[in-house]
This record gives C-alpha cells, structure tokens and sequence, in this order.
C-alpha cells in the first residue's frame, strides 16, 4: 500500500512460506519473514520499518507524505501504529491462533477492549477528515487496514463483529471509505482467499498444540 | 533554546525504558524537568498524559504529553534537530536498519531476557536462556554492520540503537551480581561488551545510568517478594 500511494513500481514476489526461498533467508537472516523490500540490492525488514522508508526515500514535491511532518504529529502516528501492532495485532491473531476454547474467550475479550481505543483515537487524530491522518491515507491508517482484511476472516470464521457500526461507528465508516481507496482496490487480496488461509493456520495452530500435550 | 519549564518527564528511577529517555536528553544537552512517579500510586498528570497505558516514561513538552520510549527518543532527535548530535542518520537505508535493531531489542532480546530471569517454570527459563543468546549474539553483528569498526552504533557519535540499548545499561551491570551473568560476555560478545564499557563511560551518560547496588537492592525485595507470594500460594 505504501508503495502504491508513492506510486512506486517494484516486482513482487510471493514467498511459500513453508518453503522459504533462499533470497528471502538471506535477505532477512534474522527474522526469515516476509515483507522484506529489497532496494537496490539492500533489504529492509519489518513492516512498519519498510513503511517508513518508503515515505523517507520516495519524498519530494507532489508526493504524498505517509507520516506528517510536525514532530508532534509524526510521535502520535509512531504510537498508534505501535498500539496496532503490539496490543491490538496479538489479541486479534489469538483468536484464531489460541489452541483452546478458554484461551479463545480470552482474546476475544482482550480484542474487543483492545479495538476501543483505536475508535476514540479516530475521532482525536482525524479531526473529523476522511482518515487518522486527515485528508490522504498515512501512517496509522496503513497499520490498522492491512489487518481489516483479517477482521474480516474472523466475522467468517467466528462470526464476531470486532468493527461494527453499532459499537465502533468511526471505524467501520473508515474501512468502507478505505475500501473505495484506489489503493485498497488494487492491493488488498480478496477475502475468500484470506478465510481459506486463515483456517489452514487455525488447523495448524491446533495440530501444533495437540502434538505439544502429547 | 528550551528551557526547563517546556520540558518535563514523568519516570521511575530503575525503568530502563524511561533511561531511554534520559539518555536521549543528556547526549542533545536539554535541561527538563523530571517527575518520579509512584507506580504504585500513579498521579493525576501521568494518567492524564498516558491514559491508554498509564506507564512512564512520559514526555510532556510544552504541555503535550509523548508517550512510548522509541516514540519519544524519536521525537526529542526530530522536535530539537538543530541541537547536539543526531540520534538518527540522515540516510534512509541506515535510518531504517537503526530502526531495525531498535525493534529488535524490544521484541527480541528483552523478552527472552525477561523470559531467563522471570520465567514460570525452569523449562521456560531455559528457554529464555536459549533465546537470549541467540539474540545477543545477533546484537553483535549488528554493532559491527552498523559501527563499521568505529565506536557506536550510530558511528563516531553515539545514534539511536546506542539510546534504546543503553536504556538497559543499569539491569545489564545489575544482572552479574543477580545472577552471575554478563549478558555481554566479553569472551562470546567482544564488541558489546566494551561497547557497554565505551557508552557507559560517557560524559553524557554516567550520571545518568541507576546505580547499580540500588537496582540490586530493588530486584531482590522483587525476588524475596515472589518467593513469599509463591510459598504464600503453596500453604
């Protein structure tokens, strides 16, 4: 998405991940995960770490900005994004991941409070525009979307409404906005593909558990 | 110029991620004012500052509250970026591997560290152990990719890897006499462990690092504490 916004061409390649091809062991050694965005022979990791180099490397006049350019502004973006990631990332995956029923209403739990702040965040952040960042997608817009898709998966699977128009009006109207998005139209997989992935990674979660207790 | 008054931080004496900040503040050379906080009794102006967390550290600058360690070394090095040095490089591939390993100790090292010292059972501490020295040993690949042979990860000047490593300066110093371990152990982590001994050393950063028989003091009320807790539990 981040690319697509800077209206960057790239080749994209996608990766088996039970079978990692030898360009993205290397590429991150560390991790062995994906994204890695490999720039001119040099490879960068982690999402948000990938983001923000987008925004800094592929900058000038007429280019959307992704972060804002006020210090201030830019502190707030960093720590909604790291809320996505760290508090409301982890609860969300458990749901589908957590091996057990117990564990399960646990996160499903720990989601919903989690989804609350995000919600009142909206309304700060915004100032009644169109996105977190205002008037264009940014930072902390690119962090949540890219999870909606799995939102999604879990309304499928669970048939739990974590955005909802009754319970978090702000972000429901946010993600159909973003859905009529250029640039959520040309990125975003389609969520049948996404619900068939999403169970192959609940079956395994619950394999791997099974075998563990044995 | 800042003064003192447009600055204030709200942390706790043995919170590295709080040294975080300090530390940030010290090597740019900005006076601030510092409010130690109660944890046990977290006031007004923290949980108005950090009502999603109602952690520290917090920075309040001009009254606006910055909260998260990363976010706010971040945001000292961006709102003061005509002051002292630069904690951040200017080029965006060496920015983003700075942010890389910044990530990395916080999602990587710290845990497995927490995980060999408070682990529930011992083969999660074990574990832990395992995983710490795997990403230790990552750490010192990555002060010589990015110290490219000179003092610190950011270069000749201390950057931001420096700052969020440096925050855990004090628990590392504390963690031999804890538990008879060097976490950078000179023999297996050369670099780290005279990096430890360069970056501690630094005007900027001596006054500024916990004492380490206080930080001793504090872990082993914690021990004593959960030990009663746990035989407390068993009776």
């Amino acid at each position: 998405m981040a690319l697509f916004i800077k209206g960057v061409n790239y080749e994209y390649i996608t990766e088996d991940l039970s079978n990692k091809s030898e360009l993205l062991v290397s590429s991150n050694p560390v991790h062995k995960k994906v994204p890695v965005l490999i720039h001119n022979g040099n490879p960068i990791c982690e999402s948000l770490v990938i983001v923000q180099y987008v925004d800094e490397f592929f900058a000038g006049a007429g280019v959307p900005s992704i972060l804002p350019a006020d210090p201030y502004e830019r502190a707030i973006a960093r720590f909604w994004a790291a809320y996505v990631d760290d508090k409301f990332f982890p609860a969300m995956a458990g749901i589908v991941l957590v091996p057990t029923e117990q564990e399960r209403v646990q996160k499903v739990k720990e989601t919903f409070a989690a989804i609350e702040p995000l919600e009142e965040a909206f309304a700060v952040c915004s100032k009644g525009k169109a996105f977190f960042s205002g008037d264009s997608i940014g930072y902390v817009d690119l962090a949540l979307r890219s999870l909606l898709i799995w939102i999604e998966v879990i309304r499928r699977m669970c048939g739990l409404e974590i955005i909802s128009a009754s319970k978090t009006p702000r972000l429901a109207a946010w993600a159909e906005r973003f859905g009529e998005t250029a640039a959520a139209k040309k990125v975003v997989p389609e969520a049948d593909q996404a619900l068939q992935y999403g169970k192959k990674l609940q079956a395994a979660a619950s394999a791997a558990a099974a075998s563990k207790s044995k | 110029m800042a003064g003192a008054e447009d600055l204030k931080l709200l942390g706790m004496w043995a919170s590295p991620f709080v040294l975080r900040a300090k530390l940030a503040l010290s090597l740019k050379g900005l006076n601030y004012e510092y409010v130690e906080e109660d944890l046990k009794n977290k006031s007004e102006l923290l949980l108005k500052s950090n009502p999603v967390h109602n952690k520290v550290p917090v920075l309040i600058h001009n009254g606006k509250p910055v909260c998260e360690s990363t976010v706010i070394v971040q945001y000292i090095d961006e709102a003061f970026a005509g002051t002292g040095l630069s904690l951040l490089p200017s080029d965006p591939y060496e920015r983003a591997l700075a942010r890389f390993w910044a990530a990395y100790i916080d999602d990587k090292l710290l845990p497995s560290w927490t995980k060999t010292s408070r682990g529930s059972t011992e083969e999660e501490r074990a574990e832990g152990k395992e995983q710490s020295a795997v990403a230790v040993e990552n750490l010192e690949g990555a002060l010589r990719e990015c110290s490219k042979g000179k003092p610190f990860f950011g270069g000749d000047n201390p950057g931001y890897v420096d700052v969020i490593l440096g925050g855990l300066l004090g628990w590392v110093r504390a963690s031999e006499e804890l538990y008879g371990i060097n976490p950078f152990d000179p023999a297996k982590t050369p670099l780290l462990a005279a990096w430890a001994e360069r970056f501690g050393a630094l005007e900027a950063v001596d006054p500024v690092i916990p004492e380490v028989n206080k930080l001793v003091e504090v872990a082993k009320m914690m021990q004593a504490k959960l030990a009663a807790e746990a035989a407390g539990a068993s009776n």
